[in-house]
């Protein structure tokens, strides 16, 4: 039975944060490395919620942990989508690589 | 021997993998934006049966709730209100870059599989199978009480920022 060991929960939360880094990286749009990083909020959580279930001494941690990164995430995405709003406002333009005041 | 059922369950955990895996790869590969939230979507609702399968229904209602239902959401506002139709489509991503993020990302997953395969997972001595809700909302409101509060406070605080950041002011025209 494979849904009754730890191993496949961890490989899984492991692709999704192979996944989300690999699109931070190469991703052409603001709205892109957000969406990847949610990804990884993902796979974090899952691995809090397999070792709640497979090892840890009392199963309501991990569940409350997993709550909590709940809550960050919708604040997190609430706040990069009103940013890339007030970048697009700002620039004009929704290339990440454009926008480089600092730089100059 | 297994039962007809566990089969079914077997199956339907498959499923719940792939569609994980599949949703996130679709998440960073799709070029139109829509689609790629519609592959976080799919990852979101994999997860969220994964975590049926680990014994708490109440996370796998919370994650379709707030990710599926809040985030997915929000994410598609973003992209209907500030882009428009030609931006929807991401142009295509140079060689060089290509070349070595794949590279890098599968060698990260191998060193990832080599250190879960070779690590021993040991389980604590004592543990209690309390998988209930009642024990999750005692502890939320008496040991971690004061992160419970703290995460409230980060969410109001970035719903107001958000509100403000995203408004227009009349000053920066």
């Amino acid at each position: 039975m494979l849904s009754n060991q730890l191993m496949p929960y961890l490989v899984v939360a492991a692709l999704l944060l192979i996944i989300g880094i690999y699109g931070i990286v190469q991703r052409r749009s603001f709205i892109g490395m957000l969406i990847s990083t949610e990804l990884i909020l993902n796979g974090a959580g899952l691995n809090f919620m397999a070792f709640n279930r497979f090892l840890a001494p009392d199963p309501a941690t991990g569940q409350i942990m997993t709550l909590f990164i709940m809550g960050i995430a919708a604040a997190e995405a609430a706040i990069g989508v009103s940013f890339i709003l007030a970048v697009y406002r700002h620039f004009r333009t929704i290339d990440p690589t454009k926008i480089d005041e600092l730089k100059k | 021997m297994m039962t007809a059922v566990q089969y079914l369950l077997e199956a339907v955990f498959w499923i719940f993998m792939i569609v994980t895996v599949m949703g996130g790869l679709l998440a960073v590969k799709a070029r139109i934006l829509m689609h790629m939230v519609l592959g976080l979507a799919l990852a979101f609702l994999g997860v969220a049966g994964m975590y049926a399968y680990l014994g708490s229904m109440f996370l796998a209602v919370m994650q379709i709730l707030i990710y599926l239902g809040a985030i997915c959401i929000v994410l598609v506002f973003g992209i209907m209100v500030g882009y428009t139709p030609r931006q929807m489509v991401e142009e295509k991503i140079r060689g060089e870059n290509l070349l070595l993020a794949v590279p890098a990302c599968v060698a990260g997953f191998v060193l990832l599989r080599i250190a879960i395969a070779r690590s021993r997972w040991l389980p604590a001595s004592e543990r209690s199978t309390d998988f209930t809700l009642k024990s999750v909302g005692l502890r939320l409101l008496n040991e971690y009480s004061l992160a419970f509060e703290l995460v409230s406070v980060l969410l109001l605080v970035a719903m107001v920022g958000a509100v403000l950041v995203a408004m227009d002011r009349k000053e920066d025209r």
